[in-house]
């Protein structure tokens, strides 16, 4: 048989919508996926900000912190981990803006797939990159001293939590990843959201001792009943009502940002 | 007078019943050539601006079946555009456009099945192989996962890129990237090609390479919509020629009628000092005359005759006028644009960037 530019005997597959759905999902996730291995150097800097963060705050500021009857290494690892979960969903902005400034980005387009596919592979990336840093920065937080009290039933919590918070920050990314207009406001949007939403919350420090305004926020945003659902089951102190909030504030927050993301994709993309 | 005034109004009346009639006559015949002519393309009062800036004003084209036109114009121009409309990248703002008879505002997942798009800058992932970007485009095309292979291992031989197929394209040459973009395009072997301007940068070897997989391509039956800024170019591929300036399209035709217009060659003469050239323009009275006070060069069109030329340098002699050099060139798209628009294509080309990508 002759190889040719044209093969007439190419004929596409018939499958359902769903189906295809989940295929470019998947297709485009696994792309987004090789650039994790592709390029080390983005996991590396998302994984090195947290150990940072985890050094300084354990060695330089921890010492002059109280956090009562939990040592302050224990109370640290929450905070660090789920900050690092936040600062890594921002990779979500910039890869998204990237490939919108892109020429791939008319490839894409100018295929008969599912719209939100791009936006779903985006996400699911992200998450596989969150869950190996996640990896990391408890196995750091072992070799600077934490000593969790976490059960079987603990660990699956927090597992199941950290995923759910990783992709409603992701969809909440992916929004601004589509409102910026270029790679550099990608950097920074990120850091506006996030940095203030990290730092004040429990994340660091106890919130008894903030200023009345500010202690309104922190107790009851969303970071941080995620934290102290976090610590409750690292430690083992009671979980309260910071446990069904930090599942209800995540859920909802998908449930809203999906399908306005999913609305944008399709505004900016046909 | 009034019998005569009758007799006018019937005479009149007649006369526009007849036009009528002929008018008619005639778009039957119009209507019964489109029908036994098929159009893979058809546009129709095509529009669209960006902020109010109109950068399409009433497109009208068709292509038929298996044939390459080349959309010629200058940088803004229009023509990106009109292709991303035709690739349902854009939304038109009015104008009917069917691909393969679907239409690209309400059919866009059946148009997006026949089309293959490489635009001017490579629509490929830098971090993925060559092989990896035409096995994830496959499946984005909805092919088998047995289909996919054997395209891709085929297209890489075809393409002569089996040896970088393992490689990051990031480590490709610009070369190796147009073509394989162009071999992402084929994967799915579609009909109907949209090629952005598929040599702007290429060095000369591989811009022919891009030529001879083009004809090969319209050898087998595919159809070919092209842009480009290079007479050249459209003339060795196209079929047919459109030529597009400020969102219009101001000609149309093969590359020989729009040659005919322009004329096939042009004659440049280059005069010794500013007094000569002052006078030689005065002199010289030719078809499509063009000067240039800086260079003192004055070219026009020719037939190529020996005639023409022996005229005009012994009009320059017997005026004492001294010649530095005299020389033949083809039409090249500036001589296209100022035959047809009076400007160069340059001036235009500013003018019209606005809102365009």
């Amino acid at each position: 048989m002759s190889r040719h530019y044209i093969n007439s005997d190419i004929k596409t597959e018939s499958r359902s919508r769903i189906f295809w759905l989940f295929s470019d999902s998947w297709v485009l996730a696994k792309r987004s996926i090789r650039h994790i291995t592709r390029n080390l150097d983005q996991l590396f800097s998302v994984a090195l900000f947290p150990i940072m963060f985890f050094l300084l705050f354990r060695y330089v500021f921890g010492g002059a912190i109280d956090t009562g009857s939990i040592s302050y290494v224990n109370f640290l690892v929450a905070g660090i981990f789920v900050q690092m979960l936040a600062f890594g969903a921002n990779y979500t902005t910039m890869n998204l803006a990237i490939d919108l400034q892109r020429g791939i980005i008319n490839r894409f387009k100018s295929l008969p797939i599912s719209r939100s596919a791009l936006l779903i592979g985006h996400v699911g990336a992200d998450l596989v990159r969150n869950m190996i840093t996640g990896l990391i920065v408890i196995g750091v937080s072992f070799l600077v001293g934490f000593q969790p009290a976490a059960g079987f039933i603990d660990w699956v919590l927090i597992f199941v939590l950290a995923a759910l918070f990783s992709l409603a920050i992701s969809w909440i990314s992916a929004i601004m990843g589509l409102i910026v207009k270029s790679i550099e406001a990608a950097q920074w949007t990120g850091f506006i959201v996030i940095f203030p939403l990290t730092f004040v919350s429990s994340a660091f420090v106890p919130t008894e001792t903030m200023p009345f305004a500010l202690r309104l926020f922190a107790e009851n945003q969303p970071l941080t009943h995620v934290i102290e659902a976090i610590r409750s089951w690292l430690v083992g102190t009671p979980v309260g009502d910071s446990g069904w909030l930090a599942f209800a504030w995540c859920i909802g927050i998908i449930i809203i940002t999906v399908p306005i993301a999913t609305w944008l994709f399709k505004r900016q993309t046909l | 007078m009034r019998l005569f005034a009758f007799l006018k109004d019937v005479v009149d009346c007649l006369v526009i019943k007849m036009g009528n009639e002929m008018k008619k006559k005639n778009n039957d015949r119009l209507l019964s050539g489109s029908i036994s002519v098929e159009n893979a393309v058809s546009v129709t009062g095509l529009k669209k601006s960006f902020k109010n800036v109109a950068v399409l004003k009433d497109i009208d084209f068709n292509i038929q079946k298996g044939t390459v036109v080349a959309l010629l114009g200058p940088n803004g121009a229009g023509k990106t555009t009109t292709v991303h409309i035709l690739s349902t990248l854009l939304l038109p703002d009015s104008g009917i456009i069917k691909i393969n008879n679907f239409d690209v505002v309400k059919e866009v997942d059946k148009v997006r099945s026949v089309i293959g798009l490489t635009g001017q800058y490579a629509a490929l992932d830098e971090y993925l192989t060559g092989r990896e970007n035409l096995q994830m485009i496959g499946r984005l095309y909805r092919l088998s996962y047995k289909d996919i292979d054997r395209r891709t291992d085929e297209l890489l031989e075809l393409f002569d890129l089996v040896h970088a197929s393992n490689r990051a394209v990031k480590t490709y040459s610009g070369g190796m990237r147009r073509r394989l973009d162009l071999a992402v395009s084929l994967i799915a072997s579609p009909p109907i090609l949209f090629l952005d301007e598929p040599t702007t940068g290429l060095d000369p070897q591989s811009r022919l390479i891009m030529w001879d997989i083009i004809k090969q391509l319209v050898s087998r039956g595919t159809t070919i919509l092209l842009t480009t800024q290079d007479m050249d170019e459209a003339d060795h591929l196209a079929h047919k020629i459109i030529v597009m300036n400020g969102g219009k399209i101001i000609a149309e035709g093969t590359s020989e009628e729009l040659k005919l217009r322009v004329g096939s060659e042009r004659l440049e003469i280059t005069v010794i000092n500013d007094i000569d050239f002052e006078r030689a323009t005065k002199i010289i009275r030719e078809d499509n005359l063009r000067t240039d006070k800086t260079s003192r060069k004055i070219s026009f069109a020719t037939k190529g005759g020996v005639r023409q030329l022996k005229q005009v340098l012994s009009q320059l002699d017997e005026a004492n006028i001294e010649v530095e050099n005299i020389s033949f060139h083809s039409p090249t798209l500036d001589d296209v644009f100022l035959t047809l628009t009076g400007h160069l294509t340059n001036a235009e080309g500013e003018n019209n960037k606005v809102g365009l990508s």
